[in-house]
């Protein structure tokens, strides 16, 4: 096959990707496969072993229970911080005046680095001295409404993820922005003719404006289940070992630790497959699901 | 007919007062974990640890910042460890950015104005990319990076970010698309190669675009902790990241309102660039979100 010169600039200017690609990704990706059936450390060779990492995985109490938190963390997080991005749109969307000033309000805390914001959340959820319990406080002490509880959110075991969860839903600014874009795409004209017809703002809500918003909002759920999935430096920060009671390990902890504390390459290796393999199918199915439901809705 | 318009003004007015209490409310609640952080930032270490809080400490403790900058400087040799963590992160960042600018715009170029054989395809799968979760690579990349010598260097940070990547491709794809593609059929006939079109015609069209890639990748760089984590083993080479995580394990753990004064110092360079570059920022997410 002879290439046009335009073919052959093509390929010359992606070259840097196809290097990027096949070097920092394809080879890595497949030598973590080939690793996940060997017996391997960082100074010895790798033994080929056969599925044994797998099988050990299946009986590893750990592995489940990291896997298990992951979870956790990803129903709780994608729905409520998908929820409250949304939210936060619509509320922008109004085009109230100092419109500006809250959406930068809103989106400050997304620009916050994981660390110093591990830090600052480990100082807000103290138990004792935390600023969250001493809301909590407050709000008792008037007797307002109902008796709120005040957990030891740090140190109790049912309670420490949901501050990795409360924590998603502060940091929303990125999919709040995309979501406030989406809502500004879509056309006056129909909520002119909803207008005529007498709709109510929360009919026009739910029958145009989220139906309209329903591709951005796929797009923006499945990046959010791949990032939840990987959820690693504030636990890592927060929580060393996943305290308490490794309540809250997640699973890119264990793969670090299976690896680079343990030195087991290989078991490593096969649980991060397993990941790249759930992220694969959960991504596959909410763009079936969803793709079916945006369609189904637009129309 | 006049009575009825002023009862709809009257609702009107009710339902934006409404909004605005709302969004008042809301605002707080966003903001109030950084104002506290700042508040205990500026508190002595005894206002910090009293309860109830106080918002506005008393006395307000600036020397808290030097205190935290000067942390330990003996231990790397009287120099102030959050001045080495500040220098390699910003070596690091201007690396990173650099490459991601100028690999990503090359490649982006490509995809969105040449046609070649298996474009689309490369294209699907590049997106494909965006799926695949660090931690499966990183025993891999580590083992990788080993036998190249990289371990204990910067260079695992910073030299993939010079062979392009999916999301900034992505990004700098739509962008370039929306450029007219007469102007690159007249700069052809007047004898311009496709580098010449390329650097002379597409690139200055396209400096919102390659500021908003700048942006994300100085912002990715600064707040990697993972991948320094994994490659960076002396206090010498740590980046701000990898240092404030240091800084707050060390001796049993440094007292609070010494972890709040260096967490600002990390967080406050990010909002300083956020509010000189609001625009470009906003606009960039939201391309990043939307389908062309």
């Amino acid at each position: 096959m002879k290439l046009s010169s335009q073919s052959k600039a093509g390929l010359l200017f992606a070259l840097p990707w196809f290097i990027g690609f096949s070097v920092f990704l394809l080879y890595p990706l497949l030598r973590a496969f080939y690793n996940s059936f060997t017996e391997y450390t960082v100074l010895t060779p790798a033994v080929w072993i056969g599925g044994e990492n797998y099988q050990a995985l299946m009986k590893d109490k750990v592995f489940w229970q990291s896997l298990g938190n992951t979870f956790y963390y990803a129903i709780f997080a994608v729905p409520l911080s998908t929820i409250v991005a949304i939210g936060l749109a619509l509320l922008l969307n109004t085009k109230v005046k100092g419109q500006a000033f809250y959406r930068t309000f809103f989106f400050l805390p997304a620009l916050v680095p994981a660390v110093p914001m591990a830090i600052l959340w480990l100082w807000l959820f103290n138990g004792e001295k935390g600023i969250v319990n001493y809301g909590i406080q407050v709000l008792n002490d008037h007797n307002w409404l109902f008796q709120v509880p005040k957990p030891n959110w740090l140190g109790d075991k049912t309670v420490a993820k949901n501050v990795l969860v409360i924590m998603s839903t502060w940091t929303v600014g990125h999919a709040m922005v995309i979501y406030l874009a989406g809502l500004q795409q879509v056309p006056l004209a129909l909520y002119e003719a909803a207008d005529l017809d007498g709709a109510s703002p929360i009919r026009k809500t739910f029958k145009i404006t989220l139906p309209m918003l329903s591709p951005v909002i796929m797009f923006n759920v499945i990046m959010s289940i791949i990032t939840s999935f990987q959820i690693f430096t504030q636990p890592y920060i927060m929580f060393p070992g996943g305290a308490p009671e490794r309540s809250t390990y997640f699973y890119s902890m264990y793969i670090y630790d299976a690896a680079f504390r343990d030195n087991n390459m290989g078991y490593a290796s096969a649980m991060g497959w397993i990941m790249f393999l759930i992220i694969f199918i959960l991504t596959f199915f909410a763009r079936k699901y969803m793709d079916k439901k945006v369609h189904y809705e637009a129309n | 007919m006049a009575k009825r318009t002023r009862t709809l003004q009257q609702q009107n007015l009710v339902s934006v007062g409404i909004l605005h209490i709302v969004l008042a409310l809301l605002s707080i609640v966003f903001l109030i974990p950084l104002l506290w952080m700042i508040a205990t930032s500026l508190s002595t270490e005894k206002v910090a640890g009293s309860f109830p809080p106080q918002f506005i400490p008393t006395p307000i403790e600036w020397e808290n910042y030097s205190t935290a900058f000067n942390y330990q400087s003996d231990q790397l040799g009287g120099v102030p460890p959050m001045l080495i963590y500040a220098r390699n992160s910003l070596i690091v960042c201007i690396l990173v950015v650099a490459g991601a600018v100028i690999s990503n715009a090359i490649v982006a170029y490509s995809f969105a104005r040449l046609k070649w054989p298996g474009r689309d395809v490369a294209f699907s799968v590049t997106l494909a990319t965006m799926m695949i979760p660090f931690p499966v690579l990183m025993v891999p990349l580590y083992a990788m990076y080993k036998d190249f010598g990289w371990i204990g260097t910067f260079r695992p940070l910073w030299i993939p970010a010079w062979f392009a990547g999916a999301f900034n491709i992505f990004l700098l794809r739509q962008f370039f698309r929306t450029i007219p593609f007469e102007l690159s059929e007249a700069a052809k006939i007047d004898g311009c190669s496709e580098w010449g079109i390329f650097a002379k015609v597409i690139l200055p069209l396209a400096k919102p675009a390659l500021a908003v890639v700048a942006l994300f990748s100085f912002m990715a760089a600064w707040n990697d902790f993972l991948a320094p984590l994994l490659y960076l083993q002396s206090q010498e080479t740590f980046t701000l990241a990898l240092g404030l995580q240091n800084f707050k394990g060390q001796a049993g753990g440094s007292p609070i309102h010494l972890q709040m004064a260096a967490s600002t110092m990390v967080v406050a360079p990010v909002i300083i660039l956020f509010f000189f570059t609001q625009r470009q920022f906003i606009q960039g997410i939201a391309t990043s979100g939307l389908k062309g």
